[in-house]
């Protein structure tokens, strides 16, 4: 219980950010107002015990995935041009969030230990671990249990920095 | 309605999602969509973490490794579901590479159309396919 005002804060905070990220015409500042919404995450990360996401989040949400955005954004300017506002996306937007809260009614409460995806994989995992010897089981989920996702996950990102690579240097050679 | 408020956290990681969607939609800057698509991806994130959580838990890490010591602190101490965590480590990774991948793809249609704006990308290959519409046309009527 004690934790709520905390989450509250920084729900709140977050929800600042992200507007204002919405609103901001000046790019610059706002991929680094992304950063600190991935920053902020990650405490929240912390709240909900995931310290393994919080510092993924943190290393990889807040620093290269802000200097990816800064990059790409000395290459195509950073200014917005102004727009009028339209209803259309609020509608969409409405709509989406609430068919989604609307799902959300029947599911377990936050924290609640008798929900079912506690009750099934996760005690076996966490017996597991100490079988493997390694400490933290999320390490031994990543490694050893899924290791085939996480060896297909570093396969998407070569393909991605292939991707990267060739839109890049194809771009440069049309232009000399 | 009380017995929804222990739903919250959840509410709160749709609210923020729908921001990123709003910016994904109504904004016309394609680095601000992107921009918008972290903010989404974040809170979808956060909304399946938070579904891990167990109230009074800790994070799932062992203090030790002997096997009957782990099955008695598994009864004393509660840890938090570490399944949504490691799903939400490859979520993390694969969605920046495809930020960096998109990314690409803006830098890429700035040098094509001068512009990163989406309305004027569009318009842009509107009045493309209308000259060469009527470049056809003026083939045609050559040819009659």
């Amino acid at each position: 219980m004690m934790d709520v005002p905390i989450e509250a804060l920084l729900f709140f905070l977050l929800l600042v950010t992200a507007l204002t990220v919405a609103r901001l015409r000046d790019l610059y500042a706002a991929s680094m107002m992304t950063a600190i919404f991935s920053l902020l995450s990650a405490g929240l990360f912390v709240l909900m015990d995931a310290v393994d996401v919080a510092f993924t989040e943190a290393a990889v949400g807040a620093g290269v995935a802000t200097v990816l955005s800064l990059g790409a954004l000395s290459l195509t300017g950073s200014r917005e041009a102004k727009k009028r506002a339209q209803v259309f996306p609020f509608v969409v937007v409405a709509l989406t969030g609430a068919a989604l809260i609307y799902g959300t009614l029947d599911m377990p409460h936050y924290g609640d230990a008798n929900a079912v995806i506690h009750s099934h994989l996760a005690p076996d995992f966490i017996e597991g671990s100490a079988e493997l010897e390694i400490p933290n089981v999320v390490t031994t989920v990543l490694a050893s249990y899924r290791g085939y996702d996480t060896f297909g996950e570093s396969f998407v990102v070569f393909t991605a920095v292939l991707g990267v690579i060739l839109m890049l240097y194809r771009s440069k050679k049309d232009a000399s | 309605m009380s017995s929804y408020l222990g739903l919250w956290h959840y509410h709160a990681c749709i609210l923020l999602m729908m921001v990123g969607l709003f910016a994904v939609i109504s904004r016309q800057h394609l680095v601000k969509k992107i921009l918008g698509l972290t903010i989404t991806q974040v809170s979808v994130i956060m909304f399946f973490v938070a579904m891990g959580k167990v109230r009074g838990g800790t994070a799932p890490i062992l203090e030790t490794m002997n096997h009957d010591e782990v099955v008695r602190q598994a009864h004393d101490v509660v840890f938090s579901n570490p399944i949504p965590h490691v799903l939400m480590l490859t979520a993390i990774v694969v969605g920046v590479a495809t930020n960096a991948l998109a990314l690409s793809f803006v830098v890429r249609i700035k040098e094509s159309y001068g512009t990163a704006e989406e309305d004027e990308v569009l318009a842009a290959d509107h009045a493309d396919s209308v000259a060469e519409s009527a470049k056809e046309h003026a083939l045609e009527s050559e040819a009659t």
